[in-house]
Protein backbone atom coordinates (compact mmCIF):
# COMPACT_ATOMS: atom_id res chain seq x y z
CA UNK A 1 0.00 0.00 0.00
CA UNK A 2 2.70 2.37 0.80
CA UNK A 3 3.74 1.90 -3.10
CA UNK A 4 0.01 3.96 -3.88
CA UNK A 5 0.72 5.75 -0.54
CA UNK A 6 3.75 7.17 -2.10
CA UNK A 7 1.87 7.96 -5.16
CA UNK A 8 -0.72 10.34 -3.64
CA UNK A 9 1.57 12.19 -1.42
CA UNK A 10 3.64 12.96 -4.55
CA UNK A 11 0.93 14.08 -6.59
CA UNK A 12 -0.37 16.42 -3.06
CA UNK A 13 3.07 18.30 -3.34
CA UNK A 14 3.09 18.85 -6.64
CA UNK A 15 -0.39 20.26 -6.42
CA UNK A 16 0.87 21.92 -3.32
CA UNK A 17 3.98 24.14 -5.29
CA UNK A 18 1.30 24.34 -8.37
CA UNK A 19 -0.98 26.03 -5.83
CA UNK A 20 1.84 28.74 -5.54
CA UNK A 21 2.84 29.28 -9.68
CA UNK A 22 -1.27 29.28 -10.39
CA UNK A 23 -1.64 31.90 -8.03
CA UNK A 24 0.82 34.05 -9.51
CA UNK A 25 -0.18 32.87 -13.26
CA UNK A 26 -3.66 33.08 -13.47
CA UNK A 27 -4.22 37.24 -12.30
CA UNK A 28 -1.36 37.61 -14.80
CA UNK A 29 -3.40 37.04 -17.08
CA UNK A 30 -6.56 38.94 -16.58
CA UNK A 31 -5.10 42.33 -15.66
CA UNK A 32 -0.83 41.68 -16.27
CA UNK A 33 -0.84 42.60 -12.11
CA UNK A 34 2.18 40.93 -11.31
CA UNK A 35 4.28 41.47 -14.20
CA UNK A 36 7.71 43.36 -13.62
CA UNK A 37 9.43 42.68 -16.64
CA UNK A 38 10.07 46.09 -18.38
CA UNK A 39 10.00 45.61 -22.94
CA UNK A 40 12.89 47.83 -22.56
CA UNK A 41 13.57 49.36 -25.97
CA UNK A 42 9.69 50.15 -26.30
CA UNK A 43 9.48 51.65 -22.15
CA UNK A 44 12.18 53.81 -21.20
CA UNK A 45 14.72 51.84 -18.76
CA UNK A 46 15.05 52.81 -15.05
CA UNK A 47 18.54 54.71 -14.21
CA UNK A 48 19.35 56.49 -10.52
CA UNK A 49 20.88 59.47 -10.74
CA UNK A 50 23.98 57.78 -8.72
CA UNK A 51 24.35 55.25 -11.59
CA UNK A 52 27.96 55.48 -12.26
CA UNK A 53 27.76 54.81 -16.04
CA UNK A 54 30.69 56.54 -17.51
CA UNK A 55 33.17 59.49 -16.59
CA UNK A 56 32.44 62.50 -18.23
CA UNK A 57 33.82 66.27 -17.83
CA UNK A 58 31.36 69.01 -17.11
CA UNK A 59 31.95 72.14 -19.51
CA UNK A 60 29.53 75.10 -19.48
CA UNK A 61 27.74 77.09 -22.23
CA UNK A 62 31.11 79.14 -22.97
CA UNK A 63 33.19 75.72 -23.64
CA UNK A 64 35.02 76.17 -20.12
CA UNK A 65 35.87 73.50 -18.19
CA UNK A 66 37.24 73.00 -14.47
CA UNK A 67 40.01 70.65 -14.87
CA UNK A 68 43.27 72.39 -14.01
CA UNK A 69 45.19 69.22 -14.51
CA UNK A 70 46.81 68.23 -11.11
CA UNK A 71 46.90 64.59 -12.02
CA UNK A 72 45.17 63.62 -8.98
CA UNK A 73 42.54 61.27 -10.72
CA UNK A 74 46.02 59.44 -12.68
CA UNK A 75 47.15 58.85 -9.59
CA UNK A 76 43.63 57.78 -7.60
CA UNK A 77 42.88 55.31 -10.92
CA UNK A 78 43.81 51.42 -9.86
CA UNK A 79 44.69 50.66 -13.66
CA UNK A 80 45.71 53.31 -15.84
CA UNK A 81 42.13 54.13 -17.09
CA UNK A 82 43.00 58.27 -17.03
CA UNK A 83 45.96 59.88 -19.29
CA UNK A 84 46.10 63.85 -18.65
CA UNK A 85 48.79 65.31 -21.69
CA UNK A 86 49.77 68.83 -20.43
CA UNK A 87 51.85 71.74 -20.83
CA UNK A 88 53.17 74.97 -18.56
CA UNK A 89 51.36 77.77 -20.96
CA UNK A 90 52.10 81.27 -20.32
CA UNK A 91 49.18 83.56 -18.81
CA UNK A 92 49.30 86.67 -20.26
CA UNK A 93 47.54 88.87 -17.88
CA UNK A 94 49.92 87.66 -14.33
CA UNK A 95 52.91 86.76 -16.77
CA UNK A 96 53.40 83.02 -15.14
CA UNK A 97 53.34 80.23 -16.18
CA UNK A 98 50.30 77.58 -15.25
CA UNK A 99 49.20 74.14 -15.39
CA UNK A 100 46.75 73.58 -19.17
CA UNK A 101 45.57 70.06 -19.70
CA UNK A 102 45.56 69.24 -23.75
CA UNK A 103 44.40 66.36 -23.34
CA UNK A 104 41.71 64.25 -20.73
CA UNK A 105 41.70 60.66 -22.24
CA UNK A 106 39.77 57.92 -20.72
CA UNK A 107 39.40 54.48 -21.13
CA UNK A 108 36.50 53.50 -20.77
CA UNK A 109 37.06 49.73 -22.01
CA UNK A 110 39.23 49.40 -18.82
CA UNK A 111 37.40 51.75 -16.36
CA UNK A 112 35.78 49.59 -13.31
CA UNK A 113 33.73 52.12 -11.99
CA UNK A 114 35.26 52.25 -8.46
CA UNK A 115 34.80 56.57 -8.45
CA UNK A 116 38.23 56.73 -6.82
CA UNK A 117 38.98 59.52 -9.43
CA UNK A 118 35.75 61.36 -8.67
CA UNK A 119 36.63 61.29 -5.02
CA UNK A 120 40.31 62.56 -5.53
CA UNK A 121 38.91 65.79 -7.82
CA UNK A 122 40.06 68.83 -5.61
CA UNK A 123 38.05 71.23 -8.28
CA UNK A 124 35.02 68.85 -9.42
CA UNK A 125 35.89 68.67 -12.63
CA UNK A 126 35.12 65.17 -13.67
CA UNK A 127 32.06 63.04 -12.77
CA UNK A 128 29.25 60.65 -13.15
CA UNK A 129 27.14 60.08 -16.38
CA UNK A 130 24.32 57.54 -16.42
CA UNK A 131 24.19 57.04 -20.13
CA UNK A 132 24.74 53.06 -20.28
CA UNK A 133 24.97 53.19 -23.78
CA UNK A 134 28.25 52.35 -24.81
CA UNK A 135 29.01 49.45 -26.80
CA UNK A 136 30.91 49.95 -30.08
CA UNK A 137 31.41 47.63 -32.90
CA UNK A 138 35.78 48.17 -32.05
CA UNK A 139 37.06 48.70 -27.98
CA UNK A 140 39.38 51.45 -29.66
CA UNK A 141 36.44 53.66 -30.01
CA UNK A 142 36.15 53.37 -26.08
CA UNK A 143 39.17 55.78 -25.27
CA UNK A 144 37.59 58.80 -24.95
CA UNK A 145 39.14 63.12 -25.10
CA UNK A 146 37.00 64.03 -22.02
CA UNK A 147 37.87 67.83 -22.70
CA UNK A 148 36.03 69.41 -26.04
CA UNK A 149 38.08 70.66 -28.79
CA UNK A 150 38.71 74.14 -28.24
CA UNK A 151 37.65 74.27 -24.58
CA UNK A 152 39.95 76.34 -22.04
CA UNK A 153 39.72 76.17 -18.36
CA UNK A 154 37.31 78.30 -16.36
CA UNK A 155 38.37 81.57 -14.92
CA UNK A 156 39.01 80.96 -11.03
CA UNK A 157 39.52 77.61 -10.87
CA UNK A 158 42.58 76.81 -9.11
CA UNK A 159 44.71 73.86 -8.07
CA UNK B 1 25.70 -21.22 -35.68
CA UNK B 2 26.89 -21.71 -32.15
CA UNK B 3 25.29 -20.44 -29.08
CA UNK B 4 27.67 -18.09 -27.91
CA UNK B 5 26.84 -17.97 -23.59
CA UNK B 6 28.45 -14.93 -21.58
CA UNK B 7 29.13 -15.63 -17.98
CA UNK B 8 28.25 -12.23 -16.38
CA UNK B 9 30.62 -13.63 -13.52
CA UNK B 10 34.00 -12.96 -15.86
CA UNK B 11 33.22 -9.83 -16.64
CA UNK B 12 35.46 -6.57 -15.05
CA UNK B 13 34.16 -2.98 -14.74
CA UNK B 14 36.67 -0.67 -15.35
CA UNK B 15 37.03 2.46 -13.84
CA UNK B 16 37.37 6.08 -16.31
CA UNK B 17 38.06 9.29 -16.14
CA UNK B 18 35.49 11.95 -17.10
CA UNK B 19 35.72 15.62 -17.60
CA UNK B 20 33.10 17.77 -15.71
CA UNK B 21 33.73 21.20 -17.11
CA UNK B 22 34.99 23.41 -17.11
CA UNK B 23 31.99 24.53 -19.61
CA UNK B 24 29.90 23.05 -17.45
CA UNK B 25 26.67 24.69 -16.56
CA UNK B 26 26.04 23.12 -13.39
CA UNK B 27 29.41 23.82 -12.56
CA UNK B 28 28.93 27.66 -12.00
CA UNK B 29 31.55 28.98 -13.95
CA UNK B 30 35.06 27.45 -14.97
CA UNK B 31 35.27 24.70 -12.52
CA UNK B 32 36.89 21.53 -13.93
CA UNK B 33 36.42 18.25 -11.97
CA UNK B 34 38.33 15.29 -13.23
CA UNK B 35 36.14 12.17 -12.14
CA UNK B 36 36.98 8.92 -11.59
CA UNK B 37 33.94 6.46 -12.49
CA UNK B 38 32.60 3.36 -12.48
CA UNK B 39 29.61 3.12 -14.38
CA UNK B 40 28.19 6.05 -12.62
CA UNK B 41 29.19 5.75 -9.56
CA UNK B 42 31.66 8.78 -8.58
CA UNK B 43 35.35 7.19 -7.16
CA UNK B 44 36.76 10.16 -7.25
CA UNK B 45 37.32 13.98 -7.77
CA UNK B 46 39.79 16.05 -8.48
CA UNK B 47 39.21 19.30 -8.70
CA UNK B 48 41.24 21.51 -11.73
CA UNK B 49 41.83 25.28 -11.17
CA UNK B 50 43.58 28.13 -12.88
CA UNK B 51 40.72 28.85 -15.80
CA UNK B 52 39.62 31.78 -14.55
CA UNK B 53 43.04 32.71 -12.87
CA UNK B 54 43.64 36.63 -12.37
CA UNK B 55 45.85 37.29 -9.92
CA UNK B 56 44.32 39.13 -7.60
CA UNK B 57 46.90 38.83 -5.09
CA UNK B 58 49.38 39.72 -6.73
CA UNK B 59 48.16 42.89 -8.63
CA UNK B 60 47.10 43.96 -4.86
CA UNK B 61 50.98 44.23 -4.11
CA UNK B 62 51.21 46.97 -6.96
CA UNK B 63 48.27 49.06 -5.75
CA UNK B 64 47.88 51.25 -3.03
CA UNK B 65 45.63 50.45 -0.47
CA UNK B 66 42.50 52.37 -1.16
CA UNK B 67 42.74 50.89 -4.48
CA UNK B 68 42.70 47.46 -3.63
CA UNK B 69 39.08 47.48 -2.71
CA UNK B 70 37.81 47.55 -6.42
CA UNK B 71 39.42 44.22 -6.81
CA UNK B 72 38.30 42.35 -4.03
CA UNK B 73 34.69 42.96 -6.15
CA UNK B 74 35.93 40.87 -8.88
CA UNK B 75 36.42 38.04 -5.96
CA UNK B 76 33.40 36.52 -4.60
CA UNK B 77 30.97 39.10 -6.43
CA UNK B 78 27.61 37.83 -4.60
CA UNK B 79 28.80 39.30 -1.64
CA UNK B 80 31.57 42.00 -3.48
CA UNK B 81 29.95 44.07 -0.29
CA UNK B 82 31.10 42.30 2.28
CA UNK B 83 34.43 41.75 0.44
CA UNK B 84 35.03 45.13 0.24
CA UNK B 85 33.95 45.45 4.06
CA UNK B 86 36.80 42.82 5.20
CA UNK B 87 39.64 44.58 3.71
CA UNK B 88 38.42 48.04 4.69
CA UNK B 89 38.24 46.79 7.91
CA UNK B 90 42.14 44.91 7.61
CA UNK B 91 43.12 48.48 6.92
CA UNK B 92 41.31 50.46 9.82
CA UNK B 93 42.79 47.33 12.01
CA UNK B 94 45.83 48.53 10.90
CA UNK B 95 45.52 52.31 11.45
CA UNK B 96 44.09 52.18 14.16
CA UNK B 97 41.38 54.34 13.54
CA UNK B 98 37.91 54.00 15.22
CA UNK B 99 35.14 54.78 11.84
CA UNK B 100 31.77 56.66 12.85
CA UNK B 101 28.93 54.75 14.20
CA UNK B 102 27.01 55.35 11.07
CA UNK B 103 29.32 53.48 8.56
CA UNK B 104 29.51 50.19 10.95
CA UNK B 105 25.63 50.17 10.73
CA UNK B 106 25.21 51.17 7.08
CA UNK B 107 28.04 48.59 6.40
CA UNK B 108 25.94 45.62 8.46
CA UNK B 109 22.54 46.46 6.97
CA UNK B 110 24.49 46.22 3.04
CA UNK B 111 26.54 43.19 3.97
CA UNK B 112 23.12 41.58 5.43
CA UNK B 113 21.16 42.56 2.38
CA UNK B 114 24.13 41.59 0.29
CA UNK B 115 23.70 38.35 1.96
CA UNK B 116 20.16 37.94 1.33
CA UNK B 117 20.55 38.27 -2.83
CA UNK B 118 23.15 36.11 -2.86
CA UNK B 119 21.20 33.46 -1.12
CA UNK B 120 18.13 34.19 -3.11
CA UNK B 121 20.55 33.96 -6.25
CA UNK B 122 21.43 30.43 -4.99
CA UNK B 123 18.09 29.24 -4.11
CA UNK B 124 17.18 30.11 -7.75
CA UNK B 125 20.28 28.01 -9.71
CA UNK B 126 19.75 25.21 -6.61
CA UNK B 127 16.42 24.17 -7.67
CA UNK B 128 17.49 24.97 -11.54
CA UNK B 129 19.88 22.61 -10.97
CA UNK B 130 17.52 19.66 -9.54
CA UNK B 131 14.92 20.61 -12.14
CA UNK B 132 12.91 22.90 -11.13
CA UNK B 133 12.57 25.99 -13.40
CA UNK B 134 10.22 28.18 -11.41
CA UNK B 135 12.84 28.99 -8.39
CA UNK B 136 15.17 31.12 -10.82
CA UNK B 137 12.01 33.01 -12.07
CA UNK B 138 10.91 33.96 -8.42
CA UNK B 139 14.11 34.29 -6.87
CA UNK B 140 15.40 36.86 -9.42
CA UNK B 141 12.45 38.58 -9.38
CA UNK B 142 13.15 39.22 -5.53
CA UNK B 143 16.50 39.79 -6.04
CA UNK B 144 15.89 42.71 -8.17
CA UNK B 145 14.91 44.33 -5.34
CA UNK B 146 17.95 44.07 -3.23
CA UNK B 147 20.10 45.27 -6.90
CA UNK B 148 17.74 48.23 -6.80
CA UNK B 149 18.17 49.27 -3.38
CA UNK B 150 22.01 49.16 -3.75
CA UNK B 151 22.04 50.82 -7.04
CA UNK B 152 20.32 54.04 -5.47
CA UNK B 153 22.77 54.23 -2.91
CA UNK B 154 26.03 52.76 -4.42
CA UNK B 155 25.76 53.66 -8.16
CA UNK B 156 26.25 50.08 -9.21
CA UNK B 157 24.59 46.67 -9.04
CA UNK B 158 26.77 44.17 -8.23
CA UNK B 159 30.22 45.25 -8.20
CA UNK B 160 29.53 48.37 -5.53
CA UNK B 161 33.00 49.66 -4.49
CA UNK B 162 30.99 50.97 -1.82
CA UNK B 163 33.20 50.63 1.33
CA UNK B 164 36.27 52.42 1.59
CA UNK B 165 39.01 52.56 4.19
CA UNK B 166 37.89 55.01 6.91
CA UNK B 167 34.29 54.75 5.79
CA UNK B 168 31.65 54.55 2.93
CA UNK B 169 31.57 55.91 -0.73
CA UNK B 170 28.17 57.82 -0.79
CA UNK B 171 25.76 58.50 2.00
CA UNK B 172 23.19 56.85 2.00
CA UNK B 173 19.71 57.64 -0.50
CA UNK B 174 17.16 59.41 0.86
CA UNK B 175 14.56 56.82 -0.07
CA UNK B 176 16.76 53.71 1.49
CA UNK B 177 14.55 53.32 4.27
CA UNK B 178 11.71 53.37 2.25
CA UNK B 179 13.10 50.68 -0.34
CA UNK B 180 14.03 48.50 2.49
CA UNK B 181 11.44 48.82 4.72
CA UNK B 182 9.20 47.92 1.16
CA UNK B 183 11.70 44.51 1.17
CA UNK B 184 11.43 43.40 4.08
CA UNK B 185 7.58 42.53 4.61
CA UNK B 186 7.67 41.14 0.88
CA UNK B 187 10.46 38.61 1.47
CA UNK B 188 8.74 37.16 4.80
CA UNK B 189 5.81 37.21 2.66
CA UNK B 190 7.66 35.04 -0.50
CA UNK B 191 9.68 32.66 1.88
CA UNK B 192 7.01 30.43 3.11
CA UNK B 193 5.97 30.27 -0.62
CA UNK B 194 9.33 29.18 -1.43
CA UNK B 195 9.07 26.08 0.83
CA UNK B 196 5.74 25.54 -0.03
CA UNK B 197 7.15 24.96 -3.96
CA UNK B 198 10.17 23.70 -3.45
CA UNK B 199 11.10 22.40 0.14
CA UNK B 200 7.96 20.30 0.60
CA UNK B 201 8.26 19.02 -2.86
CA UNK B 202 8.86 15.07 -2.69
CA UNK B 203 11.19 15.35 -5.49
CA UNK B 204 13.34 17.65 -4.25
CA UNK B 205 13.30 15.95 -0.54
CA UNK B 206 14.21 12.96 -2.51
CA UNK B 207 17.57 14.18 -3.94
CA UNK B 208 18.42 16.00 -1.04
CA UNK B 209 17.65 13.84 1.85
CA UNK B 210 20.64 11.95 2.89
CA UNK B 211 22.51 12.85 0.03
CA UNK B 212 25.97 14.25 0.39
CA UNK B 213 26.67 13.65 3.69
CA UNK B 214 29.31 15.28 5.57
CA UNK B 215 30.67 14.76 9.37
CA UNK B 216 31.16 16.94 11.78
CA UNK B 217 34.73 15.86 11.80
CA UNK B 218 35.31 16.21 8.32
CA UNK B 219 33.68 19.69 8.23
CA UNK B 220 36.18 20.67 10.57
CA UNK B 221 39.49 19.12 9.24
CA UNK B 222 38.48 20.42 5.96
CA UNK B 223 38.39 23.59 6.84
CA UNK B 224 34.86 24.24 5.48
CA UNK B 225 32.93 26.89 6.40
CA UNK B 226 30.02 29.25 6.30
CA UNK B 227 26.24 26.98 5.80
CA UNK B 228 28.54 24.48 4.50
CA UNK B 229 30.22 23.54 7.82
CA UNK B 230 26.74 25.05 9.48
CA UNK B 231 25.12 22.21 8.10
CA UNK B 232 27.11 19.97 9.89
CA UNK B 233 26.57 21.13 13.38
CA UNK B 234 29.52 23.35 13.46
CA UNK B 235 29.69 26.90 15.02
CA UNK B 236 31.27 27.76 12.55
CA UNK B 237 29.40 31.97 12.10
CA UNK B 238 32.66 34.75 12.46
CA UNK B 239 29.70 37.15 12.99
CA UNK B 240 28.92 35.32 16.47
CA UNK B 241 32.61 34.69 16.95
CA UNK B 242 34.29 37.59 16.44
CA UNK B 243 31.27 40.30 15.98
CA UNK B 244 32.66 43.12 13.72
CA UNK B 245 31.26 46.44 12.41
CA UNK B 246 27.70 46.78 14.37
CA UNK B 247 27.00 43.06 14.54
CA UNK B 248 27.91 43.02 18.65
CA UNK B 249 24.62 45.22 19.01
CA UNK B 250 22.31 42.97 17.07
CA UNK B 251 20.62 40.09 18.23
CA UNK B 252 20.56 37.16 16.11
CA UNK B 253 20.80 33.22 16.09
CA UNK B 254 23.12 31.29 14.42
CA UNK B 255 21.63 28.69 12.50
CA UNK B 256 22.97 25.04 13.31
CA UNK B 257 21.79 22.21 11.58
CA UNK B 258 23.05 18.56 12.75
CA UNK B 259 22.11 16.23 9.74
CA UNK B 260 25.21 17.19 7.11
CA UNK B 261 23.13 16.09 4.20
CA UNK B 262 22.21 18.41 1.42
CA UNK B 263 18.74 19.38 2.61
CA UNK B 264 20.39 20.43 6.18
CA UNK B 265 22.66 22.48 4.11
CA UNK B 266 19.36 23.73 1.92
CA UNK B 267 17.70 24.45 5.47
CA UNK B 268 20.81 26.88 6.81
CA UNK B 269 20.63 29.37 3.92
CA UNK B 270 16.53 29.62 3.64
CA UNK B 271 16.49 30.11 7.76
CA UNK B 272 19.57 32.59 7.29
CA UNK B 273 17.65 34.46 5.37
CA UNK B 274 14.91 35.49 7.48
CA UNK B 275 17.70 35.63 10.24
CA UNK B 276 19.61 38.54 8.10
CA UNK B 277 15.90 40.30 8.06
CA UNK B 278 15.80 40.67 11.37
CA UNK B 279 19.18 42.21 11.81
CA UNK B 280 18.28 44.79 9.07
CA UNK B 281 14.80 45.22 11.14
CA UNK B 282 16.39 45.92 14.35
CA UNK B 283 19.32 48.67 12.54
CA UNK B 284 17.29 49.93 10.27
CA UNK B 285 14.97 52.90 12.00
CA UNK B 286 17.50 53.87 14.09
CA UNK B 287 20.69 54.66 12.01
CA UNK B 288 23.40 57.26 14.23
CA UNK B 289 24.09 60.73 12.15
CA UNK B 290 27.51 60.90 12.33
CA UNK B 291 29.27 61.18 9.42
CA UNK B 292 29.87 58.88 6.76
CA UNK B 293 34.11 59.01 7.19
CA UNK B 294 36.38 59.03 9.37
CA UNK B 295 39.69 61.08 8.62
CA UNK B 296 42.32 59.16 6.66
CA UNK B 297 45.00 60.99 4.85
CA UNK B 298 44.52 60.43 1.05
CA UNK B 299 47.47 58.35 0.48
CA UNK B 300 47.51 55.78 2.93
CA UNK B 301 50.49 53.79 4.86
CA UNK B 302 50.01 51.14 7.07
CA UNK B 303 52.65 50.71 9.78
CA UNK B 304 54.91 47.62 9.53
CA UNK B 305 53.49 44.34 10.54
CA UNK B 306 50.60 41.55 9.65
CA UNK B 307 46.68 42.31 9.93
CA UNK B 308 44.38 39.95 9.68
CA UNK B 309 40.81 40.28 9.39
CA UNK B 310 38.03 38.10 9.03
CA UNK B 311 34.17 38.19 8.08
CA UNK B 312 31.19 36.01 7.47
CA UNK B 313 30.44 36.28 3.37
CA UNK B 314 27.50 34.53 2.14
CA UNK B 315 29.38 31.16 1.79
CA UNK B 316 31.42 31.59 4.59
CA UNK B 317 34.63 32.82 6.54
CA UNK B 318 36.69 35.37 4.47
CA UNK B 319 40.32 35.95 6.04
CA UNK B 320 42.27 38.79 4.53
CA UNK B 321 45.82 38.66 5.59
CA UNK B 322 48.13 41.68 5.11
CA UNK B 323 51.57 42.31 5.35
CA UNK B 324 52.72 45.59 5.49
CA UNK B 325 56.52 46.88 5.20
CA UNK B 326 55.77 50.20 5.66
CA UNK B 327 55.42 51.57 2.21
CA UNK B 328 52.25 52.76 0.05
CA UNK B 329 51.36 49.15 -0.99
CA UNK B 330 51.41 46.11 0.52
CA UNK B 331 54.16 43.58 0.48
CA UNK B 332 51.80 40.71 0.21
CA UNK B 333 47.66 39.99 0.60
CA UNK B 334 46.30 36.61 1.11
CA UNK B 335 43.04 35.78 1.04
CA UNK B 336 41.81 33.12 2.46
CA UNK B 337 38.30 32.65 0.92
CA UNK B 338 35.83 29.91 1.83
CA UNK B 339 35.07 28.27 -1.76
CA UNK B 340 38.20 27.25 -1.97
CA UNK B 341 37.82 25.28 1.43
CA UNK B 342 34.64 24.08 0.49
CA UNK B 343 35.72 22.32 -2.42
CA UNK B 344 37.65 20.41 -0.45
CA UNK B 345 34.25 19.11 1.52
CA UNK B 346 32.87 18.01 -1.94
CA UNK B 347 35.62 15.74 -2.65
CA UNK B 348 34.66 13.50 0.58
CA UNK B 349 30.39 14.79 -0.02
CA UNK B 350 30.90 13.27 -3.62
CA UNK B 351 32.25 9.80 -3.46
CA UNK B 352 30.19 7.10 -4.02
CA UNK B 353 27.42 9.16 -5.63
CA UNK B 354 25.86 9.50 -8.73
CA UNK B 355 27.07 12.36 -11.16
CA UNK B 356 23.87 13.41 -10.98
CA UNK B 357 23.87 14.31 -7.32
CA UNK B 358 26.86 15.53 -7.46
CA UNK B 359 25.47 18.45 -9.01
CA UNK B 360 23.16 18.62 -6.56
CA UNK B 361 25.79 18.20 -4.28
CA UNK B 362 27.60 21.48 -5.63
CA UNK B 363 24.82 23.56 -5.47
CA UNK B 364 24.23 23.20 -1.96
CA UNK B 365 28.10 24.00 -1.55
CA UNK B 366 27.15 27.42 -3.10
CA UNK B 367 30.55 27.70 -5.14
CA UNK B 368 31.48 31.19 -6.93
CA UNK B 369 33.91 29.85 -9.07
CA UNK B 370 36.06 33.07 -9.39
CA UNK B 371 36.30 33.46 -5.22
CA UNK B 372 37.78 29.76 -5.15
CA UNK B 373 40.45 31.18 -8.34
CA UNK B 374 41.85 34.34 -7.45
Amino acid sequence: MSYIGDIIGGIKTLLNGMKVTGAYFFPNIINRKYVITRQYPDEPAIVFERFKGEVVMWHNENNEHRCTGCQACEIACPNGSIEIIWDRVLNPETGKKVKQIDQHIYHLGMCTMCNLCIQACPTNAIMWSTNFHNSTYDRSQLTKVLNRPGSKLMAGVEE
Amino acid sequence: MEQVTLNTADLKSQEYFLNMGPQHPATHGVLRLILTLDGEVVKNIEPDLGYIHRSIEKQCEYEGYKQIIHLTDRMDYLSAHINNEAVALAIEQALEIEVPERVKVIRTIMGELTRIASHLLWWGVMGMDVGALTTFMYAFRDREMINDIMEETCGARLTMSYSTPGGVMFDLHPNFQKRVKEFIPHLRKVIPKYDELLTGNVIFQKRMKGVGYLSKEDAISLGASGPVARGSGVHSDIRKIKPYSALDKVDFKEIIYTEGDNLARYKVRMDEMLESLNIIEQLIDNIPDDGIQAKTKALIKLPKGEFLQRVETARGDLGVYIVSDGKKNPYRVKFRSPGFSNLNALIEMGKGHLIADLVAIMSTLDFVVPDIDR
